[in-house]
């Protein structure tokens, strides 16, 4: 099952590499993984995106746990919390298909964020499963380049 | 007070007690090796950097203080992976010291450049680059406190040349560490410790599984006083021997692939298990569906590490926290008891099963060996070996009654490794006898710090056990790969069916000549054929104040019994003679 786990490190040199080579060397997969400074400087925040049974996320969350700079790990998998992503998605349009294209990110309240004569980049805020879907609906008119943020979440409350 | 980044590393390293370190200079860390030549820290220079990182091991396992190494950016530093890794795999305190290129020519491919906090990062507790020379004082006080605190590990400081010659006005050392990140758990938790005890005072047959951990918290008495209070038998890792004595009647030396087949047995039937500071690795638990049935529900786990817990077996009773502060505790919560039927049925085992060999020829056993060598020591000595069969042979034969008595590389299983770490145990411990039991193989890994050893008049004993093939690996060609000794025969000339007298008649046929060799290199060289040879020859070169070479041509194909093979369990167990 895919967990979403979420780490506070100290913004350092190496830290993501200390986490990276931690994966590789334990052979846990990374699904996907985004970090960020937080309000607080000297702290990054990482969400991590890993999956595997329950005795292999126990050894994820212990391991880290174990690493000199991280501050603090959480699953949140478990726990009611907020995940969003961002994607950006270059599309070829024509005098044909632009018109549905611009319906489609209505629907999707997507944005334009960049138009050209050949091309259009809609940027796309949410949940994997909208953005899973967005992509199929695209894919026909016909996707240039995608380009993702990977998950990032907070707890409610 | 202003000084330069190298005064400012060699002020810190004595501010942290150290007194003895091993290194290899080189352009990159010259600074460096200008401030401690000017300093009060004895500094051994070794003749490979492999050498300076087992010394300072062998230093640190020996005596509980840190070990010290060091070298220069490069190749200096890559040879001293295989060392780093080694403590890293053992959890041994260590820091390591590396010089690297000026930061203005990191990443450029500058000569002896490389990326040495990349490539050690896996096999290191922490690791830093030094970019700013006032980040070097908490960066030295943060390393010792890392590396000695919570399951203890190697710390390497990488700092570049310019850095140590830079300057830092107005400069002091810190007094503490401030480190929100790392805060080990020292203190078990009050419940578990109580539950703990209750299953302590329920089981029928219990037993005490100690490593390495129960050695580097020092809990030594705890152990004992356990196992005395409640009668419950000690097997202990490879990496734990020495933290239950082995002359008390409870103790049923090691268990695993080449244990004992009592303690193999104990843990088969056990129905609670008491784990101090091991880790259940492979080399233990052998197929981990058959692994000590009748515990399944009843294991209790002490272990500064939460990552070691649960690991590899499912553990019900987890207790996070300094083996020998949780024991202190947990001493306090159990009543003296007795488990008369479990305590014979092990003394039936001790008897039934006892480790043994051929002794009633006459022929050079490599045990008879050991053997000797307890005799002779009166089993007062620091054993070191070396890895393979001389390893598991010092482990069976000799028996440890003191922690920090036998120092091996268990985890990594270094070649290589004995020899210069004798060499830091005897830099530790100058009052005691250090000897290194070593293969022929293994001793030629690492055979240039002999000298290290005659240079700085660091008189270790090295005892060859020499059957002119890498033995283990041999043993294991022969009981699986169909007797084809691919790559293992280190002698020459010797064919199949030449009769092994003959062969010893000829010590040509083997190289190096080991007493040769020794002398040399100015060192002690005795070479053992015969069984009657053996103690006078160790007599010999343990009163000598040389360091001695006993070489010893021993029974070509003798095996290590017991052995359960790779992945089985105690049911494949393979037989206790040879």
């Amino acid at each position: 099952m895919q967990h979403i786990i979420s780490v506070l490190v100290e913004n350092r040199f190496g830290v993501l590499a200390n986490i990276s080579s931690l994966f590789s060397a334990r052979g846990f997969n990374i699904d996907s993984l985004a970090v960020g400074e937080t309000h607080d400087p000297s702290i990054s925040r990482m969400t991590i995106l890993v999956t595997g049974d329950d005795r292999i996320i126990e050894q994820v969350n212990k391991q880290l746990n174990k690493l000199i700079d991280v501050i603090k790990v959480s699953d949140l998998t478990e726990e009611e919390h907020i995940e969003r992503e961002l994607m950006l998605l270059k599309v070829s349009h024509t005098d044909r298909t632009r018109s549905e294209i611009v319906q489609l990110v209505e629907i999707f309240k997507a944005r334009i964020v960049d138009y050209c004569p050949k091309t259009i980049t809609i940027q796309i805020v949410g949940s994997p499963e909208k953005i899973t879907a967005f992509i199929e609906i695209m894919r026909s008119f016909g996707i240039k380049e995608v380009a993702r943020t990977g998950r990032i979440a907070l707890l409610r409350g | 007070m202003d000084k330069t980044g190298a005064d400012i590393l060699v002020d810190g390293l004595i501010k942290e007690g150290v007194e003895v370190m091993f290194g290899y200079p080189g352009g990159a860390i010259l600074d460096v090796c200008d401030s401690i030549y000017k300093s009060k820290i004895k500094f051994i220079l070794t003749r490979h950097e492999q050498g300076a990182a087992h010394a300072a091991d062998g230093f640190s396992r020996s005596t509980g203080r840190m070990g010290v190494c060091m070298a220069t950016s490069g190749p200096g530093a890559i040879n001293l992976v295989t060392g780093i890794a080694t403590a890293y795999m053992d959890s041994i305190p260590m820091v390591a010291l590396t010089g690297q290129v000026p930061t203005s020519m990191i990443g450029n491919d500058a000569f002896q450049e490389a990326d040495t906090v990349g490539i050690t990062r896996p096999v290191t507790k922490y690791n830093y680059l030094v970019k700013d020379v006032k980040d070097l004082p908490r960066i030295i006080k943060e390393a010792f406190y890392i590396a000695s605190t919570g399951r203890p590990g190697p710390v390497l400081i990488d700092i570049p040349k310019d850095v140590q010659k830079a300057v830092y006005k107005n400069y002091s050392y810190p007094d503490k560490v401030d480190l929100r990140s790392y805060k080990p758990v020292y203190e078990g938790h009050p419940n578990q410790i109580a539950k703990a005890a209750k299953e302590i005072e329920k089981a029928k047959k219990p037993l005490l599984y100690c490593g390495g951990g129960a050695i580097s918290s020092n809990a030594y008495e705890e152990i004992l006083k356990l196992a005395e209070t409640c009668d419950i038998p000690v097997t202990t890792t490879l990496l734990g021997h020495g933290c239950f004595p082995e002359t008390n009647p409870l103790a049923l030396k090691m268990l695993g692939m080449h244990g004992t087949q009592y303690a193999n047995y104990a843990m088969a039937e056990t129905d609670l298990i008491i784990a101090v500071g091991a880790r259940f690795d492979d080399r233990v638990t052998g197929k981990l569906d058959e692994f000590a049935p009748n515990a399944r529900g009843r294991v209790i786990h002490i272990d500064i590490d939460p990552s070691a817990i649960s690991k590899n077996i499912p553990v019900s009773i987890p207790i996070v926290g300094d083996c020998k502060t949780v024991l202190q505790e947990l001493l306090k919560h159990t009543k003296p008891k007795k488990n008369p039927e479990w305590i014979k049925q092990i003394m039936e085992w001790k008897t039934k099963y006892p480790l043994t060999y051929r002794r009633d020829d006459d022929l050079l056993h490599p045990q008879f060996v050991v053997e000797q060598i307890y005799e002779v020591t009166k089993g007062d000595a620091i054993i070191v070996t070396e890895v393979g069969q001389n390893q598991m042979w010092a482990a069976h034969y000799y028996k440890y009654t003191r922690p920090r008595t036998f120092l091996s590389s268990g985890g990594l299983g270094t070649m290589g490794y004995g020899f210069p770490a004798s060499i830091g145990a005897k830099m530790g411990n100058p009052d005691k006898l250090v000897i290194d039991i070593a293969g022929d193989g293994s001793i030629q890994m690492n055979i240039q710090e002999l000298a290290t050893a005659v240079v700085n008049n660091i008189p270790v004993k090295i005892v060859i056990l020499n059957n002119g093939y890498l033995g283990m690996v041999r043993q294991w060609q022969e009981l699986f790969y169909q007797r084809e000794y691919a790559f293992t025969d280190l002698s020459r000339y010797l064919k199949k069916d030449m009769k092994w007298e003959d062969i010893k008649k000829d010590p040509k046929l083997f190289v190096p000549d080991f007493v040769k060799l020794a002398e040399a290199y100015d060192a002690l060289g005795i070479r053992v054929t015969r069984k009657e040879e053996v103690a006078p020859a160790l007599e010999k070169a343990f009163s000598s104040p040389k360091v001695a070479i006993v070489e010893c041509l021993v029974e070509r194909e003798e095996n290590v019994f017991p052995m359960i093979p790779s992945g089985a369990s105690v049911k494949q167990m393979m037989g206790g003679m040879a």
